[in-house]
């Protein structure tokens, strides 16, 4: 069954998911099995964070410092957007970190 | 929300240039890399005529041709046949293409695999397997295929590929032998561990236009299989998705063939020749350019093949004045030419086109006679299935 994105959940690109800077269209990409999705730039900005060593709360403290934003409502919006990217298969997570 | 932060790819050109155009930049391609298989389905999208091993394009060229692909803003790379797997430099074009940043699929009858060739296509970069099913269960799938032992052999890849961690597409090409088996081919494909699965009905043209007698189901069966269909997506949300194509012969709209001719898509032959589609070479009197003589980016933009059905320039009535012309741009040139002769001629699948009840009675009549036996797909012409037709 497909993840659960928790705070502390640690995600990961499966080696399918490829988030790609296309020179041609000059645009970022997420290429995955006979698709091409064009990801806007919040999701942009939380998948090239997605290392498989930061945590989701990690990233949205990083993008709330850079952006100037609420961490909390960050956190809430990178949630729900690698939520989705999971439930389509898109998304790995590693192992629930303890906080 | 999440369909707001990545929606699917619209035509696009290259960067700064108007994208009010026939054609954009290619997204994908279909490189067929050779037309030799194991298998024999009689509803083949291989042509009629197939390339002999010695008339394929050698391994120094598909490298090249992988650059120039890459370098023309193509983005995922199909290797199909035939069966791609009997080229013993796949793993070497699968290495260019990942180097390239193409991203590259495997679509394979599986039946030549073994789970170290395939963990050794997986290290070269390889992103997604494709797996074809001829049935539910082996009696009636090797038959189709006309190769025993093959179920057993796709069931057995299918485990390796999600082994090595690759997303599984399942292939379930459906005609009226095996219709029936629907059900237990979604069951299948959910036990396999596929996350797609396309349910194809036959489309007519080389192969299965010489075989439509045999394969050509009845309208009822087609009400059966769109009612499993959608009655499985509902169940299965989230844990399968199911791509559908009806059988155009019973559509009352044509389909948007490959995203419409020459668009953003194109198809490379075993022996290089440039095609909007895998089945164009049944349409006679188009001359196609082959990447052994011509860079891609020229042919993408001045191959007369690819732009004699580009945009909507190339209509006839009732199409030119039609309000889906951008929606369907005119339906699929190779059906319109195998069912009336002419490339340019109305999709007889499309309700305005004058022949449509008739390809209806047809299709009706055809599949009401139970005409059974196949003629397998080989490079001599087809042999015809032994024992009671």
């Amino acid at each position: 069954m497909r993840p659960e994105i928790a705070p502390e959940s640690v995600p990961r690109l499966p080696r399918h998911v490829k988030l790609r800077h296309d020179k041609a269209r000059d645009r970022w990409l997420i290429l995955v099995p006979e698709r091409v999705l064009v990801p806007d730039d919040t999701a942009v900005a939380v998948l090239s964070r997605v290392d498989g060593a930061r945590s989701v709360r990690d990233i949205a403290t990083d993008l709330a410092q850079t952006y100037h934003a609420a961490v909390d409502v960050i956190l809430a919006d990178s949630i729900a957007l690698l939520q989705d990217l999971a439930d389509k298969g898109f998304l790995a997570v590693t192992e629930p970190r303890h906080a | 929300m999440p369909e707001d932060h990545a929606a699917d790819i619209q035509l696009v050109s290259r960067a700064g240039e108007d994208t009010g155009r026939s054609h954009g930049l290619p997204l994908a391609v279909l490189a067929e890399i050779t037309h030799r298989c194991p298998l024999q389905c009689p509803y083949c999208s291989n042509p009629l005529a197939m390339e002999p091993g010695s008339n394929e394009l050698p391994t120094a060229d598909w490298l090249r041709v992988i650059d120039e692909l890459a370098e023309l803003g193509v983005l995922q790379i199909h290797f199909s046949g035939g069966e791609p797997t009997a080229r013993r430099d796949l793993g070497q074009m699968i290495a260019r293409a990942t180097e390239a940043g193409l991203y590259s699929n495997l679509i394979t009858s599986a039946v030549g695999l073994t789970r170290d060739k395939l963990a050794a296509l997986v290290e070269a970069g390889l992103c997604h397997v494709q797996i074809s099913v001829q049935g539910a269960e082996p009696a009636l799938a090797d038959r189709v295929g006309g190769y025993r032992g093959g179920h057993a052999r796709k069931l057995e890849a299918a485990r390796w590929t999600r082994d090595l961690d690759l997303p599984l597409t399942v292939n379930a090409v459906m005609h009226r032998q095996n219709l029936h088996q629907l059900p237990a081919i979604i069951d299948m494909a959910v036990g396999m561990g596929a996350s797609r699965l396309e349910v194809a009905n036959v489309q007519y043209y080389g192969w299965a236009l010489k075989n439509r007698h045999a394969l050509m189901p009845t309208p009822a069966q087609v009400e059966d299989c769109t009612a499993t269909v959608e009655a499985a997506r509902d169940r299965l949300r989230g844990v399968l998705e199911i791509d559908y194509v009806i059988p155009d012969y019973y559509a009352k709209r044509p389909k948007q063939c490959m995203g419409g001719w020459g668009r953003q898509f194109f198809n490379i032959s075993p022996s290089g020749k440039v095609l909007p589609c895998h089945a164009a070479e049944t349409i006679t009197g188009l001359e196609f350019d082959s990447v052994r003589d011509r860079p891609l980016a020229w042919i993408w933009e001045h191959s007369k093949a690819l732009n004699i059905y580009r945009g909507t320039d190339w209509m006839p009535e009732p199409c030119r004045s039609c309000e889906w012309k951008e929606a369907d741009f005119g339906g699929c040139r190779c059906q319109a030419f195998a069912l009336t002769g002419s490339a340019g001629s109305t999709d007889p699948a499309c309700a305005k086109s004058p022949l449509h009840d008739h390809i209806f009675a047809l299709a009706e009549t055809e599949a009401g006679e139970e005409r059974n036996r196949f003629i397998y797909r080989n490079l001599s012409g087809g042999t015809e299935e032994a024992g009671p037709a």
